[in-house]
């Protein structure tokens, strides 16, 4: 299972969302690595179709499918969460589902 | 959950950093409103402060209006309470309106993905422009020119009127 997480520098939130990510693949036992991608430029974003920060794809999936559709920019994601909150880092059950 | 990017306006009465109350109808005489998704916590957006204060005092005499609107839940992130907007706003000097959605409706209505993310509306509160990035101010003729372009006439002497850029679906 490929796991990557790609993110800007700038971003405050991509420390919390590697650390829940972390936090789930411990507790499902799955022992896979993590390859962090750090976008510097606006041009490695539109490389990477990099829709914001943080970003988490499986297999090349993205775990939230519809905000990966946003055009590729450095800027700061916003997910929509299974109870309807939007949040700057996708939930734990968007992670499980994604690596379950 | 809407994930689909608002072609009107939103309803909303949300609380302003300026300890009153905002509602869209506050807004009916200005010939462009610009609904910006924004928070208190992330360098990106605020390094558009400065753009979104700039553009609201240049336009300010011609009735447009920039209202930044931060949705983001405060119990998980602290740092985008209503008390740190405030301070932030009083820090900054914000000349725009910076609101709270703490339910998260209008995020949700406008079909936000990104911070920031900017929605102009028409004087009739119709999407003229949905951006984010300087990319996409190019492409779609920038969120200064589509404010020109919903009034009535040239923003800059010499200038002609453009059309409002409209959006494709899905707002690429």
């Amino acid at each position: 299972m490929k796991i990557e997480l790609l993110y800007w520098d700038g971003c405050p939130s991509h420390p919390e969302a590697l650390a829940l990510l972390q936090e789930v693949l411990a507790e499902h036992g799955l022992d896979a690595s993590i390859e962090l991608h750090e976008v510097l430029t606006d041009e490695e974003a539109q490389e990477l179709r990099f829709p914001g920060s943080p970003t988490i794809r499986v297999d090349g999936r993205d775990v939230d499918v519809a905000g990966a559709e946003s055009p590729p920019a450095l800027t700061c994601r916003i997910y929509y969460l299974a109870d309807g909150r939007v949040s700057p880092v996708p939930s734990r059950e968007q992670l499980e589902e994604a690596l379950t | 959950m809407s994930t689909t990017v608002a072609q009107s306006a939103p309803s909303f009465t949300l609380p302003g950093v300026d300890g009153r109350d905002h509602s869209l109808a506050d807004y009916g005489d200005a010939p462009a409103l610009a609904l910006v998704q924004s928070c208190n916590h992330c360098p990106y957006v605020r390094a558009w402060e400065g753009r979104l204060n700039a553009i609201q005092k240049d336009y300010a005499d011609r009735g447009v209006r920039v209202v930044a609107i931060n949705s983001n839940d405060a119990t998980s992130h602290p740092g985008d309470s209503f008390e740190e907007m405030q301070a932030r706003a009083a820090e900054q000097g914000f000349a725009f309106d910076y609101l709270y959605d703490e339910d998260q409706s209008v995020a949700h209505t406008l079909g936000s993905k990104r911070t920031p993310e900017v929605f102009v509306f028409d004087g009739d509160r119709k999407l003229v422009y949905h951006g984010g990035d300087r990319r996409q101010q190019r492409r779609h003729g920038g969120l200064r020119l589509t404010i020109c372009a919903t009034r009535s006439r040239p923003c800059s002497p010499g200038r002609s009127r453009r059309s409002p850029t409209r959006l494709r679906s899905g707002a690429r």
